[in-house]
């Protein structure tokens, strides 16, 4: 929440993307957080994903719960409508302002405290309910603004930065989407741009609820020894198995990958998602094998990051309902409204 | 004791059926009282049922009323009794002299009657058994069989009840022969069996007119449709779920493009109240009409988002079928006990606009204008159905459709209003009506964008924790408020008809028992004027009343006279001129109470003075 206005002026040489719009263009205001804070790397792959996608700032809804994850959509976008609601409560928000219509991006970003404690319900139903939506968890294990107890994603034998042993199981989002049937999965890291902002883009492009967990390191209290969500820790276990490039028309996002195997994806409004498998034994369209290799690596403590399941052909809510093309915010009485025609003819069989 | 002579009455008693509930009852009796309308007589049905889907106790009471008084009336004139677990209780709620029809295929003692009735014995259950062979059959004609037999005793027309068989069982053939034969099999009963007519009788009359017979949920529903509302997210909760699911049918008939098939509307169940109305808010501020059902422990849940749609000023409508509260209180039981948790709804300093509607008309009405207001107002409206309005059928007027009307979208800020230059901020009084222009997400590439929030900010939206940028907000969201007092629907007066130092408030669905308490008060010689209020924030019209006179009775179906409560603090009224009535134990509020209690005090006050005594 900040009231620092950024300075609007640029490089006139600044690279433009399809539409014109440079990189400056889907920032938001100055950051606020603590100095090299893992959302502010979110924030800034969420800006270089929007630009490389080239995506009209304002078409997109930006929405929120509470907590300092949820204080970002102000940092980035800043052409956009934003909505910081309610603690744990983006999810409804956002699927109502889906519903409402249809034809903008939502980008709903929580924190592990509002989407795995306060709102985990939410989260739950959400996914369920298969909301055309990016939904990116920033999920440091900590309560930061209220300065530092555990969140419920926090791993049973971590510690707190005041030594405190955490002797509750973690929920395990990612684990959870997957049981819910999300149709796009993934878990990365804030340290890890070149693996994040692809994820971002072909989130973004997937129809259908998708779900990014993105371990985001809290350097103030969650960063120490002890810490599984310290950058250190996550560097350490980090087990990617497999690598993106979102396929824009001119050229791949990023080119810096270890040479693999090579699976093009298109999805279903004809995006194309280039997989690179790392893991050779990693199917990403599997959805039970994902859950399975995913219990497997975390009994051994790693931390198992990239595309971990897509259904290209997914679907969404609104077809779920069979709702009209034509967004609802704008149908007018002469759509809505049957009139006195068909307000008699319920007068009569109410005789 | 005088031998008590049996009740005899034309078109004006009450006959209540007491069931198990799940016995396939609800439509025969139903049958019963559309069929009475069918002879131009008005009736006012309720429901009084447990929280139980089989076996438990439920009654269903008919008050025909030739003069139209649609208010509970109390007491009962002819006890259809079909439950032996409420035998006892049920047997002695009949007035004296009034009349008990049971199934007499099982003999009963003489100490299970009562000398001060006449009994009605029918052999339902031989009738039935003799009959049909399939026990569902055995238990659904039993119905419509005492129901043939009513029809005889009470000198119907059965071609009237035929009518209405036929009606419903319209494309079902094979259904309506052997309904229309069950009825006869009961009424041929009555007319070989009993001395028909009794003293109880139907006589055709001309007093129904062109009303219709609708559950204020069903027709709430309806406004919602009319209105214009595309998203309704719900989580059931009794009494208000007859509500979404009226809604989700009238959209499959009304609310689907005539060439796609597809639908203009959404409807989600949340997955509880919470869920509800973050959808409806977000559907809201993405510019679409939202509402969400709900009653008392919704209403609770709600508060967190409710102080989100007040403050961040984001419209919401919300149906808040009211039911008896604290906690789960009694689920099926009718009050107005959600007042102040509505009007003060959500941490911190709010207030929020209430609509109280006093039938199913005013509730499609309101339903519709709901939507209206929540987009000028940009907040949160509650209507304030309860279960005596949401879930009885009552005759009303008609429902009524201008077809010139468009839908009042309120301030909303275009891409060509922006492009032209206009200043754009968000929480800026432009007006002076304390009501900001709002923006709708994705309506311009570089201008009219706002993070909206919970917290804090200033006219262009901006966080600030500026003591005087949060209060200066504070008193425009005062100034919206007071600019919603001439927008709301106005109180209603009605004079008595000679001048009186006393006057009664009254809302929502005391109404039809206030319009007959009335009477029967003017025949114990208390004048009063009365005025029924129809909204929150309260108009002008309300304080004035309660000047122009002594003092005011404020009548309402709650235990601390919540209603009384708000005049008292939003007006700065002494109390002592606000008399409260309550009424509150689940059942509808009926014109015998407020004629007693009204009655009564006025009674005490009309002191016949002393003579002076000579020392």
């Amino acid at each position: 929440m900040t009231y620092i206005a950024k300075p609007k002026f640029h490089h006139p040489g600044l690279p433009k993307n399809g539409l014109g719009y440079t990189h400056r263009d889907y920032e938001g205001k100055i950051s606020t957080l603590c100095a090299g804070c893992g959302h502010d790397s979110i924030t800034a792959s969420i800006i270089e994903a929007c630009y490389e996608l080239s995506i009209e700032p304002h078409r997109v809804a930006k929405i929120s719960g509470i907590g300092c994850s949820s204080k970002t959509p102000d940092y980035f976008l800043g052409n956009s409508h934003g909505f910081n609601s309610v603690h744990g409560r983006m999810p409804s928000v956002l699927t109502g302002a889906n519903l409402a219509n249809r034809d903008l991006i939502y980008l709903g970003v929580s924190g592990d405290g509002d989407s795995a404690s306060i709102g985990f319900g939410q989260f739950a139903h959400s996914i369920r309910r298969g909301v055309n939506m990016t939904y990116i968890v920033e999920n440091n294990g900590v309560y930061g603004l209220t300065k530092g107890q555990f969140s419920a994603t926090a791993d049973r034998g971590s510690k707190s930065k005041k030594g405190v042993m955490n002797t509750d199981n973690a929920v395990d989002l990612v684990a959870i989407a997957l049981q819910l049937g999300a149709s796009f999965v993934a878990r990365s890291f804030s340290g890890d741009k070149t693996q994040l902002v692809p994820l971002i883009a072909a989130a973004i492009e997937h129809k259908g609820a998708a779900f990014i967990d993105v371990i985001s390191p809290c350097v103030a209290f969650n960063n120490h020894a002890g810490s599984t969500k310290s950058f250190d820790y996550v560097r350490e276990h980090n087990d990617a198995v497999n690598r993106l490039d979102v396929i824009t028309g001119r050229e791949p996002i990023s080119v810096d990958y270890a040479p693999g195997t090579v699976q093009v994806v298109e999805q279903h409004d004809g995006s194309k998602i280039a997989l690179r498998k790392i893991d050779a034994d990693y199917d990403a369209h599997d959805r039970v094998g994902a859950m399975s290799f995913l219990t497997k690596h975390a009994a051994k403590g790693q931390i198992v990051t990239g595309l971990l399941y897509v259904d290209p052909d997914a679907d969404d809510l609104h077809t779920h309902l069979n709702t009209v093309e034509t967004p609802l915010n704008t149908l007018e009485a002469k759509d809505l409204c049957p009139g006195t025609p068909a307000l008699d003819k319920i007068n009569a069989s109410l005789r | 004791m005088p031998v008590q002579s049996p009740i005899s009455s034309v078109n004006d008693f009450v006959v209540r059926f007491a069931n198990v509930n799940g016995s396939g009852s609800a439509s025969a009796n139903e049958l019963f009282a559309r069929s009475i309308l069918r002879h131009g007589v008005p009736v006012s049905p309720r429901n009084i049922f447990p929280s139980n889907i089989q076996g438990l106790p439920t009654w269903y009471e008919v008050r025909v009323t030739e003069a139209g008084h649609l208010g509970a009336r109390g007491g009962v004139d002819m006890m259809v009794a079909m439950n032996p677990q409420t035998w006892d209780k049920d047997l002695a709620s009949i007035e004296p002299g009034g009349y008990l029809f049971y199934d007499s295929t099982k003999p009963m003692p003489s100490s299970k009657f009562r000398t001060d009735i006449t009994v009605i014995g029918v052999p339902l259950t031989a009738i039935t058994n003799s009959t049909y062979t399939d026990p569902r059959q055995r238990q659904l004609f039993k119905n419509i069989i005492y129901l043939g037999a009513l029809c005889a005793l009470l000198d119907m027309d059965p071609k009237l009840i035929e009518q209405l068989i036929a009606e419903q069982y319209k494309g079902k053939e094979k259904l309506l022969s052997p309904n229309i034969h069950a009825l006869h099999l009961g009424r041929d009963w009555a007319l070989q069996n009993l001395k028909c007519p009794i003293g109880l009788r139907v006589k055709k009359a001309d007093k129904v007119g062109d009303r219709i017979f609708i559950e204020g949920n069903n027709a709430a529903a309806l406004g919602a449709v009319y209105g214009g509302a595309t998203v309704c997210a719900w989580y059931p909760i009794t009494p208000s779920s007859s509500l979404a699911d009226a809604f989700g049918s009238h959209c499959k008939k009304l609310r689907h493009d005539p060439e796609t098939g597809n639908a203009k509307y959404a409807i989600v169940q949340g997955e509880d109240e919470l869920a509800s109305i973050g959808i409806v808010i977000g559907a809201s501020w993405n510019g679409a009409r939202a509402f969400t059902a709900t009653s008392g422990p919704g209403i609770s849940l709600m508060q967190e988002f409710i102080g989100l749609s007040y403050f961040a000023e984001i419209p919401a409508v919300i149906m808040n079928v009211q039911r008896a509260g604290p906690s789960t209180g009694m689920p099926t039981r009718t009050q107005q006990c959600d007042i102040l948790a509505c009007a003060y709804a959500s941490h911190g300093d709010t207030k929020h606009v209430l609509l109280f509607p006093e039938d199913p008309a005013e509730a499609f009405e309101f339903a519709a204008q709901a939507f209206d207001l929540a987009e000028r107002l940009q907040t949160t409206i509650f209507v304030m159905l309860d279960l005596d309005i949401g879930m009885n059928h009552r005759l009303c007027r008609p429902l009524k459709w201008d077809d010139a009307r468009q839908y009042d979208r309120g301030k909303v800020m275009t891409a060509e209003m922006l492009e032209d230059g206009r200043d754009f901020g968000r929480y800026l009084d432009v007006d002076g009506d304390g009501i900001p222009y709002r923006t709708y997400p994705g309506t311009h590439p570089t201008k009219g964008s706002f993070f909206t929030r919970g917290t804090s900010r200033d006219r262009y939206a901006r966080y600030s924790e500026e003591g005087s940028v949060y209060a200066d907000n504070m008193q425009r969201l005062v100034r919206k408020f007071e600019t919603a007092q001439d927008m709301v629907p106005r109180p209603l007066q009605a004079n008595a008809a000679k001048p009186t130092k006393y006057g009664v408030i009254y809302f929502g669905s005391t109404a039809p028992a206030m319009d007959e308490a009335i009477q029967l008060l003017e025949a114990r010689g208390h004048q009063l004027d009365r005025l029924r209020i129809r909204a929150f924030p309260f108009h002008s019209s309300v304080a004035s009343f309660i000047a122009d006179h002594d003092f005011v009775y404020v009548v309402e179906q709650n235990r601390d006279a919540q209603l009384r409560s708000l005049i008292v603090n939003e007006n700065g009224i002494d109390p002592v001129r606000l008399v409260p009535i309550r009424h509150y134990d689940g059942t509808p509020i009926t014109a015998r109470f407020i004629a007693g209690a009204i009655g009564d005090h006025q009674d005490q006050l009309q002191v016949t003075p002393l003579r002076k005594v000579k020392s």
